[in-house]
C-alpha cells in the first residue's frame, strides 16, 4: 500500500468539459478524497476549479490522467490567488483577515509580510481588504 | 554636546555617525548613554503609512493659445484650480469623476487622487482636461492633452498633515463589519487595526519637538524635502505618559518635496473598502544628537508607547472622546492585545518594514555626506490644545 499524498491543484475547463461530472469520477472511481476551496464552472463558460485531493500517489496519478482526456489543464503551481511581491508594502493589514494564516510576517524584526500559497484557502478575504491591490484572483 | 554645525562637518567629511531609531536603544545599552551621545551624531527615524492629508501643486506651463483653467481633471480627478492660470492643486483623496463611491456599499475607490500622485513619480502619461471661461489674455476654453512629470515646470508634494506623533487603535463594538480610514473592522471586536511605526516614528523619537521643527530637512519618498509649517491638528498638549510620550495623536508635520526626485515605491495611492481613497507615503527625519537628553528619547522602545483603543462603530464617528483602553506597540506587534478580558487580532496600515528600509536608505544618505541636518527655523507648539467645530445656530 503506497504512502497517501495530498495535492492542491487548479484545474482549468475549456467550455466545452464544463458539463461533464468530473469530479464525481475522481471519487467514485479513483478512491480521491476531494476538497473543494473555490470553483467557478459554469455552463456555456469556461470554469477554473481549486481543490485538494488526497490518495495514494498511484491513484492521483491515474485520476489525473482521467482529467487530462477531457481537455482539462492542471496547474499543480500557480494558485487561484496570487499576490504582486512589488504591489504589496508589508503593511500587514490582510494578517488578521487571513483565516489558515497564508499571509504572516516571517521575521519578527523586518516584519516583512510572506505569502505561502499552499496554505492559501481561496477566501478572497486578502483580496477584499489589500489598501494596495496587491492580492488578485486567477478567476 | 555637539552643535548642529559639529554634526554637518563630520556628515560633510564623511565620518558621521548614523544608527537608526530601531538600533540606537540596543546600541545604547551596549555602550552607556553618555559614552553614545559623544559618538553617535544622527539618529535616523521613518514612517511609511496612509497620510490623507497630502497632495501637490503643479504646474503645466502655456499651451497656444493660453488657458486659465477654472476646471481641470487629471485622469478624470478634479484638481483645485483657484489659482493662477495653469496652477493646479491635486488632493489625494479626491475621487475619480464618476466613481460610484459608498452607493454600491463598500465601496472599492480603485483609482482618486493618490493614485494620480503614485502615477506621476512613476513617470506615467497622464491625461488633462480643462475648461475656461475665456479671457482676452487667456482665450482658449478647452484642452484635452497628454503628459508626463517630465513635461511639468513644477511638481511640489505639499502635504497639510504627515507624521502622526500616536495614533488611535481602531476596534469594532457593533454587531456587523464596518469600513473606515483605519481599514476594515469586523464585528464584536474581532479585529484591531493600529497605524503608527511606533519606535522608529519621528515624533515619538522626539516627542517635545527639541530637533524637528519647521525648516527641518526631511526625507519624503526619497526627495530632500521640508517641515513648511506645524502640521493640521497639531495638538502637543495633550495627556502624556511620565516618559513624555502622548497617549494620543499629539503632534503633526506639514511637509514638502520635489516630487521629480521621489523614487516611485514610496508614493502609493491607498484603496481604504468603504472609506476612499488616500496616499501612503514615505517620510524619514533624521535627530542630530545635540546631548544626552536626545540621544535619551530616542531609545524609546515599542513597550514604552501607549495607543488609545477606540470603538470606531460608535465612539469615534459620535466624537465622545472615550478610550476603551491603552495597549502598547510590543503587545500591537505580537499580534493579538486583550482588551477586557478578550483576544483580539491585530493588524496594521502602517508598515514597519517599509519604514525601517527608509531609516536606513537615510541613513546611508548621511553617511556618504549627501543628507546634511538642519536647525529648525521655528518650534513646534508643546501646549496647543485640537480645537472642535461648534455646531451653531446663525448669529442673530
Amino acid at each position: 500500500m503506497s504512502r497517501t499524498i495530498t495535492k492542491k491543484l487548479m484545474l482549468f475547463f475549456p467550455k466545452c468539459e464544463c458539463e461533464k461530472p468530473i469530479i464525481y469520477h475522481l471519487v467514485k472511481d479513483h478512491n480521491l478524497i476531494v476538497n473543494i476551496y473555490r470553483a467557478k464552472v459554469t455552463p456555456e463558460e469556461e470554469g477554473y476549479l481549486v481543490l485538494d485531493v488526497t490518495g495514494t500517489e498511484k491513484n492521483i496519478a491515474q485520476a489525473m490522467a482521467f482529467v487530462k482526456t477531457f481537455n482539462v489543464s492542471i496547474n499543480e503551481t500557480g494558485k487561484g490567488v496570487v499576490r504582486d511581491e512589488d504591489g504589496c508594502t508589508h503593511c500587514g493589514h490582510c494578517i488578521p483577515h487571513c483565516p489558515p494564516g497564508a499571509l504572516r510576517i516571517a521575521d519578527k524584526a523586518t516584519r516583512e509580510v510572506v505569502y505561502n500559497a499552499a496554505d492559501c484557502i481561496e477566501c478572497l478575504a486578502c483580496i477584499r481588504v489589500c489598501p494596495f491591490g496587491a492580492c488578485a484572483s486567477a478567476f | 554636546m555637539k552643535t548642529y554645525e559639529q554634526i554637518n562637518k563630520r556628515i560633510e567629511s564623511g565620518k558621521a555617525v548614523v544608527l537608526t531609531a530601531d538600533e540606537i536603544m540596543d546600541y545604547v545599552d551596549k555602550k552607556g548613554l553618555a559614552a553614545a551621545a559623544e559618538e553617535v551624531d544622527v539618529v535616523t527615524t521613518a514612517t511609511f503609512g496612509p497620510m490623507c492629508s497630502s497632495g501637490c501643486t503643479l504646474n503645466f506651463g502655456h499651451s497656444k493659445p493660453k488657458i486659465r483653467m477654472s476646471e481641470a481633471w487629471v485622469q478624470d480627478v478634479l484638481v483645485y484650480t483657484g489659482l493662477a492660470a495653469v496652477d493646479v492643486y491635486l488632493g489625494a483623496t479626491q475621487l475619480r469623476h464618476g466613481d460610484p463611491a459608498n452607493m454600491y456599499y463598500p465601496g472599492e475607490f480603485r483609482y482618486g487622487g493618490a493614485h494620480v500622485m503614485e502615477d506621476l513619480v512613476a513617470g506615467k502619461t497622464l491625461q488633462l482636461f480643462a475648461l475656461s471661461y475665456g479671457t482676452d489674455c487667456y482665450p482658449l476654453r478647452e484642452i484635452r492633452t497628454y503628459f508626463t512629470i517630465n513635461d511639468l515646470n513644477q511638481a511640489i508634494m505639499l502635504n497639510p498633515r504627515n507624521c502622526y506623533q500616536n495614533y488611535n487603535v481602531a476596534v469594532n463594538d457593533s454587531d456587523k463589519a464596518i469600513y473606515t480610514y483605519m481599514g476594515t473592522l469586523d464585528p464584536n471586536r474581532k479585529n484591531a487595526n493600529y497605524c503608527s511605526a511606533g519606535q522608529l516614528s519621528p515624533l515619538l523619537n522626539d516627542p517635545f519637538y527639541e530637533t524637528i521643527g519647521v525648516g527641518t530637512r526631511v526625507w519624503l519618498a526619497g526627495a530632500q524635502g521640508l517641515v513648511y509649517a506645524e502640521g493640521t491638528q497639531h495638538a502637543g498638549g495633550g495627556e502624556r505618559t511620565p516618559n513624555g510620550i502622548p497617549k494620543g495623536g499629539a503632534g503633526t508635520l506639514a511637509l514638502t518635496a520635489d516630487m521629480k526626485q521621489m523614487i516611485p515605491e514610496f508614493v502609493r495611492g491607498v484603496s481604504l473598502r468603504g472609506y476612499g481613497v488616500s496616499l501612503a507615503i514615505g517620510v524619514g527625519i533624521p535627530i542630530p544628537i545635540l546631548n544626552e537628553n536626545v540621544l535619551k528619547r530616542t531609545c524609546i522602545r515599542d513597550r514604552d508607547i501607549l495607543a488609545p483603543v477606540v470603538d470606531y462603530s460608535s465612539d469615534y464617528p459620535q466624537n465622545t472622546g472615550k478610550v476603551i483602553d491603552y495597549v502598547s506597540y510590543e503587545q500591537l506587534r505580537s499580534g493579538q492585545i486583550e482588551i477586557e478580558g478578550k483576544t483580539i487580532a491585530v493588524g496594521s496600515l502602517s508598515s514597519y518594514y517599509m519604514a525601517l528600509k527608509i531609516a536606513n536608505l537615510l541613513a546611508d544618505e548621511i553617511r556618504r555626506g549627501e543628507f546634511t541636518i538642519t536647525r529648525p527655523v521655528a518650534y513646534l507648539a508643546k501646549d496647543k490644545r485640537m480645537k472642535p467645530l461648534l455646531i451653531r445656530g446663525k448669529p442673530s
